[in-house]
């Protein structure tokens, strides 16, 4: 009969529609689950050195610890923005990677989740490493996640532009005022640094007000004040260009590489890119200090490494060489002196620091480097308001 | 009398209400089609009336199930989060106390709440007005018969075209205080003399961000209002001309008025695209210089996001789903009366 056929059709489709939906939903974003621990074949890595070079230098580090390891790695790469909301993904269903791969103030809020194993379940000895890197991957007493190298910020100086100026590079704030002053000319700002309304804009601020007794934890304070000064004066005298409040610090990267600022407040992640250009002299000095004598403290950058709680008993041993192998001593040197950062023990810093002069004066801020704890995010954008209220 | 003519009556046009989509309401058109004037023989007739209310459904079956799933879904566990102390933790544990409207009360003491909401409304209305007042001026303008006139109008829709994260990142370097196209321009004028800084400057960024909604906003208002002037049938123009009803007299008197329905139904829309902008704030401003620009939309984001308070965000969220769902019940009776005309 005609009619029949017909009717059963489209019923045909809706029973379709309906059971097939939460099959094509469930279909993405199931992971292999392993079926038993007796042997280990595969460890799946996630992290989100996704441009090169520094894809490539990490993932030959974990293809020759796999190796090491006897497994084979199935890494992934995601964008940085991107990771976190993935780690929120597969930790609510189950399919967190081997091995994963933590920006270091993101590390408490997971560690705090339950999703992460403490690295002593698997006897990583955290010997020697720098005070600093090691509270940065400490939840509650237990270090959860190790990095084998890191970074910070510091000042660096285009050395033609002082030298004309006359200028030699600022170790006190009223020095840097008035270099910033006396380098200000035309288009070329004295000073370029980044303040805008995120993390990084903090990350960048973190050195004045910590090195001046400043405290996260309560910022209503004299000493983040003056150094909220310290900013706020900067950009009012014109030496530091208002545009800071919009850039990141690969803008203030892309200003001192034009010479539109004969300062900046940056990482050593970016000499690769300063190198490039060969009739650039530029000097690196630590950020100066309100007044002679008081230590720089300057935030500590970089990933860490981590073995996430995938119920596995013998792949997260597995993933815990792997772990373990990234941090050893050679892997340390050779990532940073690829990667321009800096191996997190300090024995081999100092070794690293003689070799590489280039990176010394990071070297010797990493030995005092703290870890953020990302808290400020919130307040930051008050103080910007401040800062720009006051221009 | 063939099926395929009750089929086509029986796939109804009428989307649910609040779908989203720009589906005209007939009203009356309700399941109960059977408009053939039968004069079939009672049962017969009843067989087929329910078979008939069998297909209608089948049809609707794939829609719903739809509907439900991504629109459903995401709407009432966005409503169940904000009730919730929703963490980080949560996505592991699968843990998330009720806290009643603690997540509301937080948010909407928080003292970034009023400001916010004052950027939403300052944003929404100066959106609307430039979009609007921009985008009728263009089509009166392309109602003329002048040559490339077809081809400008297609040009006009690329702000459109263009994803919204790639406009952003021009018009900030368009916008950039010392180096920018800009204020290179407005330099080389002698309208200013220092670079004016559009995006950094808290009494400014609100301005410049509104500008580059504008800009991608146009298109939209000149295609529909374009649509809605070609509707006005041109006898009553010339018979309002006799009466010497010419230029501005001819647009108050005969263009507005029949324009009425169709400016309804695009000021609305307008109105809850724009109050949901976020990528645009984000990609120009981030919500900077000192919250000058965060709007809900992008302050919903941030505690979400950034913040990871879930719980929170969802709650902000939520209150700017009321705030469009206030428009969007304007919309539909707009675009009742509407059609009723």
């Amino acid at each position: 009969m005609k009619s029949a056929i017909r009717k059963n059709r489209p019923l045909a489709a809706g029973v379709t529609a309906l059971v097939g939906l939460p099959i094509l939903l469930s279909g993405c974003g199931t992971a292999a689950s392993s079926s038993s621990a007796e042997s280990v074949s595969e460890i799946s890595v996630m992290d989100y050195y996704n441009n090169e070079p520094d894809k490539s230098f990490i993932g030959d580090a974990l293809t020759a610890c796999g190796t090491k390891a006897g497994v084979t790695i199935k890494r992934e790469t995601v964008p940085g923005k991107s990771l976190i909301s993935k780690v929120l993904q597969q930790s609510s269903s189950k399919t967190l990677p081997d091995v994963l791969m933590l920006d270091n103030p993101d590390l408490q809020q997971i560690a705090a989740t339950g999703a992460l194993a403490p690295l002593s379940d698997f006897n990583i000895s955290t010997a020697d490493f720098a005070p600093g890197v090691l509270s940065a991957g400490t939840y509650k007493d237990k270090v959860y996640g190790l990095a084998p190298t890191v970074n910070t910020i510091a000042l660096f100086y285009n050395k033609d532009l002082l030298a004309k100026a006359g200028v030699t590079p600022p170790t006190t704030w009223d020095e840097l005022k008035a270099a910033a002053t006396k380098l200000t000319a035309g288009d070329q700002y004295g000073l370029a640094f980044n303040a805008n309304p995120t993390y990084e804009g903090t990350w960048q601020f973190l050195p004045v007000m910590w090195s001046n007794g400043g405290n996260e934890k309560n910022i209503d304070t004299e000493e983040t004040a003056q150094a909220l000064q310290l900013w706020t004066d900067l950009v009012k005298d014109g030496s530091v260009s208002s545009s800071a409040l919009n850039w990141t610090q690969a803008d203030v990267k892309d200003q001192f590489l034009a010479g539109k600022a004969a300062m900046m407040v940056n990482g050593p992640w970016q000499i690769p890119s300063l190198d490039k250009q060969a009739s650039l002299q530029y000097g690196v000095v630590k950020i100066p200090v309100r007044e002679a004598g008081q230590t720089v403290v300057a935030p500590l950058g970089g990933e860490v490494w981590t073995v996430p709680q995938t119920g596995n008993k013998a792949r997260q041993a597995k993933a815990a060489e792997v772990v373990s192998c990234l941090n050893s001593d050679e892997n340390q040197l050779g990532m940073a002196k690829v990667r321009n950062t800096i191996p997190s023990k300090t024995t081999l810093a100092a070794k690293f620091a003689d070799e590489n002069p280039k990176l010394a004066v990071f070297t010797d801020l990493v030995k005092t480097a703290r870890a953020r704890t990302g808290q400020l995010g919130e307040g930051w954008p008050a103080q910007a308001t401040k800062i720009y209220t006051a221009i | 009398m063939s099926l395929s003519t009750d089929l086509s009556q029986a796939t109804p046009p009428n989307g649910k209400p609040g779908a989203g989509k720009a589906g005209v309401r007939k009203p009356g058109s309700g399941l109960a089609g059977d408009g053939s004037g039968a004069t079939a023989p009672a049962p017969r007739r009843r067989t087929r009336q329910s078979r008939e209310r069998l297909f209608q459904w089948l049809f609707l079956v794939p829609a719903v199930v739809y509907m439900a799933l991504f629109f459903g879904y995401p709407v009432v566990k966005n409503v169940v989060m904000s009730f919730q102390d929703y963490t980080t933790a949560t996505f592991f544990t699968g843990e998330a106390p009720w806290v009643g409207l603690a997540n509301y009360a937080k948010v909407l003491s928080s003292s970034l709440f009023s400001t916010s909401l004052l950027n939403t409304a300052l944003f929404t209305i100066g959106s609307i007005a430039g979009q609007f007042v921009i985008g009728l001026a263009l089509a009166i303008f392309f109602q003329r018969k002048f040559p490339l006139n077809g081809i400008l109008r297609s040009l006009l829709l690329l702000p459109w075209l263009l994803p919204l994260i790639v406009s952003s990142a021009v018009w900030r370097w368009i916008l950039d205080k010392d180096s920018g196209a800009l204020n290179r321009f407005l330099g080389d004028l002698h309208i200013v003399d220092t670079g004016v800084p559009w995006l950094t400057s808290t009494s400014l960024a609100l301005i410049a961000v509104v500008g580059v909604n504008i800009w991608i906003g146009i298109p939209f208002n000149l295609t529909i209002l374009y649509g809605g002037l070609q509707e006005i049938p041109d006898e009553l123009y010339e018979a309002g001309s006799l009466d010497g009803a010419t230029g501005w007299k001819a647009f108050r008197h005969i263009t507005s008025p029949m324009l009425r329905p169709v400016v309804s139904v695009v000021l609305v829309l307008g109105v809850v695209y724009t109050l949901k902008v976020l990528d645009i704030i984000l990609g120009l401003t981030n919500g900077g210089p000192a919250n000058s620009t965060q709007t809900i939309a992008t302050q919903s984001y941030a505690l979400s996001f950034q913040e990871f308070k879930f719980g929170e965000g969802a709650a902000l969220g939520n209150i700017l789903v009321i705030i469009s769902l206030v428009f969007a019940v304007l919309y539909l009776r707009a675009s009742r009366r509407a059609v009723d005309e």
